[in-house]
């Protein structure tokens, strides 16, 4: 079992608001974040994927074929993008790095079929990353 | 840190097969990467040292059988190469392999190898890897 790691960028913006909270309590969890004209992030994607070395190439998966399927699937549509509103998961679920390693993980779970996913972590800035297994 | 040179090509496959499947890894003159190259180790500290084992050693062994071995050469006309390709898996398993059989002071846990700032790859002897 070999473990393979691609990672990629991308800049979006965002922001915090759940609707279901009072002006008040949305400004008290979300803090800044809750601006609702939003802020952006650099992203850092790390997609790990696992699977035994093909005798024949060499090779766990072809990563042209993870590079395609990940800027199809992600970058296409997240890159430069206003996440709440331009990316359909985040119109009713709260654009959270945490919610955002949930969505890409179910964008290339779907899409993957030579090798099986492992991990996607996240990065919103170099300081904070979340990593998502799929286990929810 | 190590650089070598390595071209993906196997004898087996056709040329058009060879340049669909390695595209232009597949060149006739190689090309080559800086490979970062991460060793984890896992042991007991010892009480007397408080290490789990001598780091210096672990240095001496990935430099004498990785280092000296790979750096600024040909990945394919290295004799682990005569019967499989030189993709980063397979050297990531080879390492892995190299390593296990020469260090002995603590258990090899994973080799982690660096082809590009983008690539990586990771392999634990087979096992399964739990970062958590």
């Amino acid at each position: 079992m070999v473990y393979l790691t691609r990672k990629a960028e991308f800049s979006a913006s965002h922001y915090y608001h759940n609707p279901e909270f009072s002006a008040e309590e949305n400004r008290r969890i979300f803090g800044k974040c809750n601006n609702p004209n939003g802020h952006g992030h650099n992203y850092t994607l790390e997609v790990t994927v696992k699977g035994e070395v093909d005798p024949r190439t060499g090779f766990v998966v072809d990563l042209k074929r993870l590079k395609e399927i990940l800027n199809r699937e992600v970058l296409d549509a997240m890159d430069h993008r206003f996440l709440n509103k331009e990316v359909p998961e985040f119109f009713t679920r709260i654009p959270t790095t945490e919610n955002l390693a949930i969505a890409v993980w179910q964008r290339l779970a779907l899409k993957l079929t030579n090798a099986k996913l492992h991990r996607v972590r996240v990065y919103e800035t170099p300081d904070l990353f979340v990593d998502f297994y799929g286990e929810a | 840190m190590f650089s070598a040179s390595h071209r993906l090509h196997s004898d087996d496959l056709s040329e058009a097969e060879n340049s669909a499947i390695y595209g232009k890894c597949s060149n006739p003159h190689g090309h080559g990467h800086n490979y970062a190259l991460e060793v984890t180790v896992s042991g007991q500290v010892d009480e007397r040292t408080g290490m789990i084992c001598n780091l210096l050693d672990l240095d001496h062994c990935v430099q004498r059988e990785v280092l000296d071995r790979f750096d600024h050469e040909n990945l394919n006309l290295a004799g682990e190469f005569s019967n499989t390709v030189p993709t980063t898996e397979n050297l990531c398993t080879v390492i892995y392999d190299i390593l296990q059989r020469n260090f002995r002071p603590a258990n090899l846990e994973k080799v982690r190898l660096e082809e590009t700032m983008m690539n990586s790859f990771e392999y634990a002897g087979g096992k399964e890897i739990f970062d958590l």
